[in-house]
């Protein structure tokens, strides 16, 4: 039931607020209570993984192979844990900044129904049923990126459509390929029944539908070029939950077919993911390099610090995997945080652009420091979380032999410091431009609280992260091992089906 | 909007039987081709059709309960029938059935219930897409 619970209490919450369509007070109180509700929920759940190995829900009563199963291992335990934070950060901060307009139309219940899908496809053991989750999250961020309906809004939100449509496409095909080739579509029957067929070529084709399919959910190179296209129109909060989570969602299911179903041919498919993953991270910093928008900085380094979670992927290594698992938990968090300092800066200035923007730090010091924590810890900086991240996957680069890549994820640390300088050096430091127009924060003070609320929340976890490493290590590790040993996942899911 | 007087009586007669139609469809469904869905876009057919005939805000009249509030309870309907199992002590969504037979409709089960919100849902959605572009177009 616990594996059920993060999947229907923001939906259960989400027809709520429905029913209540013209209250929007209700409907802010109600997010609140429903975000609250989701991490006791997520904590629940992992302190349950943690404790006795992988869950395994069966729903309807319907047994695997047949029904539809959702299975929590530590990994997705650990993305749940991070999404109900995520979720309730941004529940926080749309208080303060999401309009009134949008609130009539719905961007709560959306918000939760988000989550929903989000978490969904974190704990679906059904391949097919990921492709339905996928589907349910696309929806629901299609409205919220178009919702207000400003023409670089919709320019945006018609580029971000298409390409995921084309995904979807391509993954309900690859998924339809498979079921002919294994005649199932739960994960772990697939990983016990793809070895056995006797058509290698066919599987690495298939394989690689996935990985483009997945690529292009998560921003891979080639494959990218929607994000910064959609990821800066929308408002901060929007921004901030669909750059900390939705890519994340594409890098989960990556790490999730690639460790579990697609290990037949690792030779080929994960140097193909490490090639990608060398040039995801490369061509985002340098995409990055070349703006002048806050948001747009950050859209593009979000690209390149997927390059890193990959590139752990490709290494396949259990410490690379590991690495890549606490990337993932300290890039949530760390690029959450960014986009809502970013909205904070727009919200004083009234602007992204940092041509505009300037002497910050001398109105709001605070707000410089809680820009420079996430910023360093993006670009490494120890002892920050980010540093630990890094270290982790160069050091299982290095122990594999593999400079190449090494060498690159290094050389994109050291771009990422200089962009992050560049926006400290724009928007904090220089002297304000004489035409500033706005250079106070309007609102009341409760606002000003509410808007910091969440950024202090998550600087606060990063710095946990980074003086106290250790315990996220320690499952970040363990998540890899239980990656890397299918047979616990598959013993687990279809274990319960011979009782 | 000019409506024929040919169709606005037809109508009058079409509406019940399209709507006990969609009934119809929605209790056989379990078990033989019909369903919550088919049922649903019936219904909203025979909506759709009173719209034309009389005119969007007549509809919404005759409807008489707002679209977005039927698939609310449409949605609430379907989470219920799920979590009904576990009062019967079974897990999630599985499905529970009464032991006696109800003559005319038949086994009675929280499939059911999910058909009927499943029905709600899909009434709400089509109509509330129908009645906005005939909005439009007035």
């Amino acid at each position: 039931m616990l594996l059920v619970l993060p999947i229907i209490s923001p939906f259960f919450f989400a027809i709520i607020m429905m029913l209540f369509w013209n209250n929007t007070k209700a409907h802010r109180i109600i997010n609140l209570v429903s975000s609250a509700a989701s991490i006791i929920f997520a904590v629940m759940l992992f302190s349950n993984v943690n404790n006795s190995g992988i869950q395994v829900f069966q729903v309807g009563s319907w047994q695997a192979p047949f029904g539809i199963s959702l299975v929590a291992d530590l990994l997705s335990a650990i993305m749940i844990v991070i999404t109900s934070v995520i979720g309730f950060s941004t529940a926080v901060y749309s208080l303060a900044t999401i309009d009134h307009e949008r609130e009539k139309f719905g961007f709560y219940p959306l918000l939760q129904t988000l989550l929903m899908g989000i978490n969904g496809a974190f704990l679906t053991g059904d391949i097919f049923n990921l492709y339905v989750w996928f589907e349910v999250m696309l929806i629901s961020s299609f409205v919220l990126l178009a919702l207000g309906g400003r023409k670089k809004q919709l320019e945006g939100a018609i580029k971000y459509v298409t390409l995921n449509l084309l995904s979807s496409a391509l993954f309900l095909a690859g998924v339809g390929i498979l079921y002919g080739l294994a005649g199932t579509l739960n994960m772990a029957d697939l990983a016990r029944k793809l070895p056995l067929i006797d058509n290698p070529e066919m599987l690495t084709l298939v394989s690689m539908l996935f990985l483009i399919a997945f690529g292009i959910k998560s921003a891979v190179f080639p494959l990218y070029f929607w994000l910064p296209a959609s990821y800066h129109t929308p408002p901060a909060a929007v921004s901030a939950i669909f750059a900390g989570l939705l890519t994340k969602v594409g890098v989960y299911s990556l790490m999730r077919v690639f460790t579990l179903i697609f290990i037949n041919d690792t030779d080929f498919t994960h140097t193909i993911i490490l090639v990608i993953a060398g040039f995801t991270m490369l061509s985002g910093v340098l995409g990055a390099a070349s703006q002048m928008d806050i948001r747009k900085i950050l859209s593009f380094h979000i690209i390149s610090q997927i390059g890193y979670m990959i590139m752990g992927l490709g290494l396949y290594s259990p410490l690379a995997i590991a690495g890549g698992i606490f990337y993932i938990i300290h890039h949530i968090i760390v690029k959450t945080n960014l986009f809502l300092v970013g909205g904070a800066i727009s919200k004083i200035r009234g602007t992204y652009q940092l041509k505009k923007l300037g002497g910050l730090y001398k109105l709001y010091p605070i707000l410089g420091l809680l820009f420079l924590i996430p910023a360093l810890s993006l670009a490494g900086i120890p002892p920050l979380s980010g540093f630990w991240a890094k270290f982790t996957v160069v050091k299982a680069g290095l122990d594999l032999g593999e400079f190449t890549i090494v060498a690159v994820s290094l050389f994109v640390g050291l771009l990422t410091l200089f962009s992050m300088t560049k926006i400290w050096n724009e928007a904090f430091w220089k002297d304000a431009p004489s035409e500033t127009i706005g250079n106070k924060f309007s609102g009341s003070n409760t606002q000003k609280a509410i808007l910091f609320l969440p950024i202090v929340l998550l600087a606060l976890i990063t710095i946990t992260i980074g003086f106290y490493m250790e315990p996220f290590f320690d499952i970040a590790q363990q998540a890899s091992e239980q990656l890397l040993n299918p047979n616990l996942y598959i013993d687990a899911v279809l274990g319960v089906s011979n009782e | 909007m000019k409506s024929s007087l040919i169709l606005a009586t037809t109508v009058k007669y079409i509406i019940p039987l399209l709507l006990i139609f969609s009934f119809f469809l929605l209790l056989r469904g379990h078990n033989e081709p019909g369903g919550g869905f088919a049922g649903g876009l019936v219904a909203a057919a025979a909506y759709a059709l009173y719209a034309i005939a009389n005119g969007v805000e007549e509809a919404e009249k005759f409807l008489s309960i707002e679209p977005l509030k039927l698939f609310s309870f449409g949605l609430l309907t379907a989470l219920i029938s799920a979590l009904l199992p576990l009062l019967a002590g079974k897990p999630f969504m599985t499905g529970v059935w009464l032991d006696n037979k109800i003559p005319v409709i038949g086994k009675l089960g929280t499939p059911i219930i999910f058909d009927v919100g499943v029905y709600l849902l899909v009434l709400g959605v089509s109509t509330k897409i129908i009645f906005s572009l005939a909005q439009e177009e007035e």
